[in-house]
């Protein structure tokens, strides 16, 4: 693929290479410094594959001041810096470019305070979304953001895209979970912004900083909420003979009051990828299978699931599968979370994140199929019911320039149908390269100059992860 | 004084451009139920927003509410209720405390992120506000954010807008997602606990999986009541009840108190009840670590008259009422805060105190840098509300 631009490289930063290097070599130690191309290798990317870019150099700094050091001495020379938590983005947030160097937070790991009383972690920023969770989990707490890559991902990189999961229906996603951030800004300059209080002083620079991409600072050290765990939680199967059908179930269950956990969708195609790779028992001949998660005591979630099962059967629904084991629960999760990877065994494919109005959810699937066959694709849906954020799986062959073309061609339109029906591009996986270019569909250009403008005020020259997110028409 | 009443949008971005021209800078006005919070603001022209009202958008299955931002409040509690929904965050009513008469506008519920008890739980007003329109100081109408509850496209303008007071421009129009409400609610009572015993009870009722979505203490005068709400489905809180009982004994006897009796303990702490009345004295806000509250409040004890305190979002806010003399505690204040990392507000004072004093926390270089440049960014020419926050 090859549709999206760049900048066009420096030459002039690319001629220095060997004296950036060389300046960077004085600031880190020799393990921490990346340049040989074998290894940049490994950076040249991030799970948006399709894009590729060798950075200039690669550094992975072990304490905020190296990264305070790092991005003072970049910006003094005008480099272009492309921060990078695991490189899980699904939209390109962290490809490189050839004149940029790529600062890694993979060696800012430590857990650096567990405070159960005021129920808040302070970690560096590399600690992965999953390392939260497992450093609380004995003593019967987690972190409650939970996203599908959650076992690599890094709390930076959460915190870059503002990161969802399955579970924020109840939860929230990043920004609602995140009490404080160390970060440095472009020059060097390290700041604390909130912490174990609950509301930061001032303008809310937290609420900026989460979800920006990368393009307003690098944060090195999170200080997250943490809840204590539900005594118990059960996923439920509802097999629906339509998607319509389950749409309105997931509509009715809300109005009924009930927030269930979690409200997760899929369509035949993703049952039957997902069902032979995790064998979690998924109904292969419903047309629409939701998985709805409820939690409590067992008395409780027994009254719950009881409320939502009637309005499941108003609904038309056909199969109705409970956990009863532990087991049977991890598989259902497995499967669900394991979707783009059962995906990809049969299939390469590029995964689509807007968010929809919820009452537009079967007219959007609908849509979005009509617009694959018109490519003459496939198309697989596995998403978030109960806040709308949907994940078409666009199937093609990598190796095939014309089909490749096409996806992404449908990608797009499925994309401006979002807007459209009074959604946006993105729920959870950040606009990157891949959205930039349709965020005049959902922005005036009023909107965009305005964010521009507060993107300035922290990087006036356009250095920090300076290919994403804003057209690179336009700019200022 | 010129005063501009827009009806609409574009009377708006028609306002702004007129003062702009004009040079005039405007003082924007709500219901007018909070214009002594901050300090005093002179500008020679006001921004009246209260004909710009209407509820835009409700679809209750999508958990969503949209209104122009000179709704009335009660308005738009009044459309939820009516579907059994609410805002999540329970916002803070501050008549009484500043007392004043009027209707508070669902538009400076977001400006000023004034979140209630609930805040503990649900998130403040900020985490359940996903889109806003509001109109920059070029006189150009804004949108960040949308309708959908999901929503990480562009940068997250509507968080800065939450808490800015409108320095950073009048909002036009606020969405936020809702909550339904719930079905049963319970307060769990603990009496005569001295605050730092309080306060480790409410750690402890909090570190529960049994989703308190209210943790107060309010020392009082008639003795002190420690508060734990419980709410959700009737067939829940019976549960959830006796079991924080049991695992509060080691606190004292817990007496359970139900229906409208609980709900008024709750509404009286979002109207903020037990700090109102009291003359010459100033009230204060402080956000701390929540186990840290009580050491906050003994710090202050040693060098101010603290005439009155309560502890609300399990510690982590405390309202502190002192004499409201000199400097009004400021320096006292905002040292013991700063032990504990937190923030301190000065939301009830004479003008005089407040322009003083700073009001709010001041910040650090760095981030006042970033502030400054960020409401240079929106409003280059400094017309909205000049002074209020600064």
């Amino acid at each position: 693929m090859n549709a999206i631009a760049f900048p066009v490289p420096r030459a002039d930063i690319l001629a220095r290479r060997d004296s950036i290097v060389v300046g960077l070599a004085a600031l880190l130690p020799p393990e921490a410094l990346i340049t040989s191309a074998n290894e940049c290798k490994a950076f040249e990317t991030d799970a948006f594959t399709a894009y590729r870019k060798m950075p200039l150099a690669v550094v992975l700094p072990s304490s905020t001041e190296e990264v305070s050091a790092v991005l003072a001495y970049l910006s003094a020379e005008g480099v272009p810096v492309v921060p990078r938590g695991a490189g899980t983005s699904l939209c390109g947030g962290s490809t490189p470019q050839e004149d940029a160097v790529v600062v890694g937070v993979s060696r800012l790991n430590r857990v650096l305070e567990v405070d159960y009383a005021n129920r808040f972690v302070r970690v560096q920023a590399g600690v992965t979304n999953l390392g939260i969770s497992s450093a609380v989990d004995a003593d019967g707490f987690f972190y409650a953001p939970d996203p599908s890559s959650q076992l690599a991902c890094t709390i930076a990189g959460n915190i870059g895209m503002n990161s969802g999961g399955a579970h924020c229906l109840k939860y929230g996603v990043t920004t609602n979970n995140l009490m404080g951030v160390k970060a440095v800004l472009l020059d060097g300059t390290i700041v604390d912004i909130g912490g174990a209080h609950l509301d930061a002083p001032g303008l809310d620079l937290l609420g900026l900083l989460c979800g920006s991409e990368g393009q307003l600072a690098m944060v090195t050290e999170a200080t997250v909420r943490i809840l204590r765990k539900a005594e118990g939680a059960r996923p439920v199967l509802f097999g629906f003979p339509s998607a319509e059908l389950a749409g309105e179930c997931v509509a009715a269950v809300i109005g009924a009051g009930v927030i269930p956990v979690a409200m997760e969708f899929m369509d035949r195609q993703a049952i039957a990828i997902v069902e032979d790779f995790a064998k979690a028992g998924y109904p292969l001949e419903a047309e629409a299978l939701l998985i709805i998660e409820v939690e409590g005591s067992d008395a409780e979630m027994d009254a719950t699931l009881a409320r939502i099962v009637a309005i499941a059967r108003r609904h038309g629904v056909e199969t109705i599968r409970e956990s009863k084991s532990a087991m049977e629960t991890a598989a259902i999760w497995k499967g669900r979370k394991s979707a783009f990877g059962a995906t990809g065994r049969i299939a390469d494919y590029i995964c689509m994140d807007g968010t929809v109005p919820t009452g537009q959810l079967a007219h959007v699937l609908k849509e979005t199929d009509r617009i694959v066959k018109h490519y003459g694709l496939r198309v697989a849906n596995v998403f978030h019911a109960g806040d709308g954020n949907m994940h078409p799986l666009i199937l093609y062959n990598v190796n095939d320039p014309v089909e490749a073309a096409k996806a992404e061609a449908a990608g797009m339109d499925i994309l401006r149908l979002c807007v459209d029906v009074g959604g946006c591009l993105t729920g959870e996986h950040g606009v990157g390269i891949e959205k930039r270019d349709l965020m005049p569909h959902q922005f005036t250009k009023v909107d965009l100059r305005q964010q521009m403008a507060v993107r300035a005020v922290f990087d006036p020259q356009w250095l920090l992860n300076p290919a994403k997110v804003f057209p690179l028409e336009g700019r200022s | 004084m010129k005063v501009y009443s827009p009806a609409s949008e574009a009377e708006v971005v028609a306002a702004v451009r007129t003062a702009r021209a004009a040079g005039t800078p405007l003082r924007i006005i709500g219901g007018g139920t909070r214009q002594t919070l901050g300090r005093p603001v002179s500008a020679p022209a006001s921004l009246d927003l209260k004909r710009l009202a209407g509820i835009t958008l409700y679809e209750p299955a999508e958990m969503v509410i949209g209104a122009r931002a000179g709704t009335p409040l009660a308005e738009v509690e009044a459309a939820l209720a009516a579907s059994g929904q609410m805002l999540p965050f329970e916002p803070v009513d501050h008549r009484a405390l500043l007392e004043t008469a009027g209707e508070p506008t669902i538009g400076a519920v977001a400006a000023g992120n004034f979140s209630g008890p609930r805040r503990i739980s649900a998130g403040a007003a900020r985490d359940s506000l996903i889109g806003v329109r509001f109109v920059n100081g070029a006189g150009e109408a804004v949108k960040s954010g949308g309708r959908v509850m999901k929503n990480v496209t562009g940068l997250d303008l509507v968080k800065l807008q939450a808490g800015a007071f409108g320095t950073l421009g009048p909002l036009t129009e606020v969405i936020f997602k809702v909550l339904p409400k719930p079905e049963a609610a319970l307060t769990l009572v603990l009496h005569g606990l001295e605050d730092t015993r309080a306060i480790a009870a409410l750690a402890l009722a909090l570190t529960t999986p049994f989703e308190v979505s209210g943790a107060a203490h309010l020392p009082g005068a008639g003795g002190a009541g420690t508060l734990i709400r419980l709410e959700g489905f009737a067939h829940s809180l019976a549960y959830r009840a006796r079991e924080l009982t049991r695992l509060l004994a080691p606190f004292g006897a817990v007496e359970t108190v139900e229906g409208a009796a609980s709900a008024a303990l709750w509404s009286g702490l979002a109207a903020l009840a037990p700090l109102a009345g009291g003359e010459n004295l100033a009230v204060w806000r402080l956000s701390v670590k929540p186990s840290d509250g009580p050491k906050v409040v003994a710090a202050i004890g040693e060098s101010l008259p603290v005439a009155g305190h309560c502890y609300d979002w399990g510690g982590g806010l405390v309202w502190l009422a002192v004499p409201a003399a000199e400097d009004g505690g400021v320096f006292a204040i905002r040292a013991a805060v700063a032990a504990s990392g937190g923030h301190a507000t000065l939301v009830r004072a004479p003008a005089d105190l407040r322009a003083a004093v700073p009001v709010f926390q001041p910040e650090g270089a760095a981030l006042a840098r970033l502030a400054e440049g960020i409401r240079r960014s929106v409003d280059p020419d400094g017309l909205f509300n000049p002074g209020l926050t600064g």
